[in-house]
């Protein structure tokens, strides 16, 4: 086995597959000792440069994520000479060095859920719990997580050592929330998985209309949760949602990268596996009898489209009753433009209108392309294409995406007179 | 996107197998499945009964022949197979070799294909139809 895994293209790719699988139990293990997931990150890094200067050498070990984990151990134990100093921190590391062997290494999955709320911690801002929940969690590269975020790899460092240094100075414990606040400390979670699915999927800047491979993270992040949290229906609910949407990426854009609207979508481009595991998780989170939360009146609007054989099949009705659930539960302009849409469907766009315009007056959404190119769309529905064509055009110059603003364009465009 | 591993087993290693502990076995591989369960990456799988049941269709002459075997040169046996999604072949390397198998036993691992292997041919009508196939959940 020496060396094998590494011939077919260089030790480089066989580690980052490497810590993409094991990152999160070896950061998760070395964080439980420490005590600290910035130091345990720090460690794990030394022992992935390491690896990536031995392994050619040595191949690949059996046991890959006890040989990081060991190694990483090691690190802390040389710095903790050093300095000559005692650290606590360093002192467990070295007490568990000496009691345990390589080869027992087993990460424990509660370590993994306290490193997942530790990662997503409400003192951190949202784009440094991204970063490290893609990193320690996820275990992508920094060099991944920058192309699946469009920025710069030197943003995607600063992020994360923005993030470690808070959960220092702040002193956030290496623990899973108390009763008390798991709840809410579940949805900052559950929020930053949807955050990096949504990034994904309809990508608010670039010349792409969405980053498939920034969704597929998302949604193993939400498959290893619902492991990790059984008990938890909205992790399901969630599972379920982000199953839904992206049974639609094949469909979503032509050949030439351009979108395709949901009602023009080639529906047997659907992928029908993930439609039924959508369907399979909305179940199961609706079995355990605490009622549909958020995301799980989401995913039953989605699954109402994934499992319609076409739009004027939709059963429009249904989906209003579940965005006015949602409007109750999670209320937001959002959520009333979507309610919106559904009623313009089920009854006619004139009533839609009139909770457009309620919307506009109430000032909300502004700035957002949001609510002109519905208005926009509603209002060539009644035949009225001036105001149309200024409402879609509105919301072409004001979408960051340039895919979608050319649609919005082509829209315009495309009006009579 | 997704990979089939698939398990070739020799005569021998069928052979040898059958003096293991079948508990043993069915403890290693659940634990294997259950690892890549966690790790969010499964998406499939079968095992398939002795090669003595099934049955051997040899387009070697006119008319095809059904027989029960022997496998004729087929020196290895394919005996179940894994559907993973994964990042890249690296990763899918990785899981294979975390395989609980032994000397005997092979996993060829082949990426499975998707529409955007048939993008060119997307016109075709068996390839607008197997779309349609797959959306009845056939």
């Amino acid at each position: 086995m020496a060396g094998s895994r590494s011939l077919m293209s260089g030790i480089g790719p066989t580690v980052d597959a490497v810590w993409r699988i094991e990152g999160a139990r070896i950061v998760a293990t070395l964080a439980k000792m420490t005590g600290d997931v910035g130091l345990a990150e720090d460690l794990a890094q030394e022992a992935v440069v390491e690896a990536l200067r031995q392994w050619p050498e040595s191949g690949v070990p059996q046991n890959a994520g006890a040989w990081l984990t060991a190694v990483a151990k090691r690190r802390a134990i040389d710095a903790w000479r050093r300095r000559e100093r005692l650290d606590e921190r360093y002192r467990a590391i070295a007490h568990d060095l000496a009691t345990a062997s390589d080869d027992e290494w087993q990460a424990i999955d509660d370590d993994v859920v306290r490193l997942v709320f530790t990662a997503c911690h409400p003192v951190l801002s949202r784009e440094s719990q991204v970063a490290l929940t893609l990193r320690v969690v996820g275990g992508l590269t920094t060099a991944e997580i920058a192309r699946m975020l469009l920025v710069p790899v030197a943003t995607v460092q600063a992020r994360i050592t923005r993030a470690k240094k808070t959960l220092a100075s702040a002193r956030v414990p290496f623990e899973a929330p108390d009763p008390s606040e798991w709840s809410a400390r579940l949805g900052s979670v559950l929020g930053v998985v949807y955050l990096i699915f949504t990034e994904g999927y309809a990508a608010t800047a670039g010349d792409r209309w969405m980053r498939q491979d920034l969704a597929n993270e998302a949604l193993r992040l939400g498959r290893v949760l619902a492991q990790l949290l059984p008990r938890e229906p909205a992790v399901l609910e969630l599972v379920a949602l982000m199953e839904f949407q992206s049974s639609r990426f094949a469909a979503r854009v032509s050949g030439d990268g351009t979108p395709i609207l949901l009602t023009d979508q080639d529906r047997t481009r659907w992928d029908h596996a993930q439609i039924r595991r959508g369907t399979a998780a909305l179940a199961r989170a609706d079995a355990m009898g605490r009622g549909r939360g958020a995301y799980g009146l989401q995913a039953a609007i989605a699954q109402c489209h994934a499992t319609a054989p076409s739009v004027e099949d939709t059963d429009w009705d249904q989906i209003v009753v579940l965005y006015e659930a949602l409007g109750r539960l999670a209320p937001g302009p959002v959520v009333e433009l979507g309610r919106a849409v559904a009623v313009s469907m089920a009854t006619g766009p004139a009533n839609a209108l009139r909770i457009v315009d309620a919307l506009a007056a109430g000032g909300a959404l502004t700035g957002s392309h949001l609510l002109p190119s519905v208005r926009g769309e509603l209002l060539a529905r009644l035949g009225r294409t001036a105001e149309a064509r200024r409402d879609l055009l509105a919301a072409a110059d004001l979408t960051a995406n340039e895919r979608e603003s050319a649609v919005l364009r082509a829209k315009a465009a495309a009006l009579p007179g | 996107m997704k990979y089939m591993l698939i398990m070739r087993d020799s005569a021998e290693a069928v052979e040898a197998s059958k003096d293991l502990d079948f508990e043993q076995i069915i403890n290693a591989m659940g634990a294997y499945n259950e690892s890549m369960i966690k790790a969010g990456v499964m998406a499939g799988g079968d095992g398939l009964a002795p090669a003595t049941e099934g049955f051997v269709v040899d387009f070697a002459g006119e008319k095809p022949i059904v027989t029960d075997g022997p496998y004729g040169e087929v020196h290895e046996l394919f005996n179940g197979f894994w559907i993973i999604e994964v990042a890249s072949k690296e990763e899918a390397a990785e899981w294979a070799s975390r395989a609980p198998l032994g000397p005997g036993t092979k996993l060829e691992v082949r990426r499975i294909t998707d529409a955007s292997d048939f993008a060119d041919f997307a016109d075709n009508e068996y390839v607008q139809k197997e779309a349609e196939w797959r959306a009845a959940g056939l």
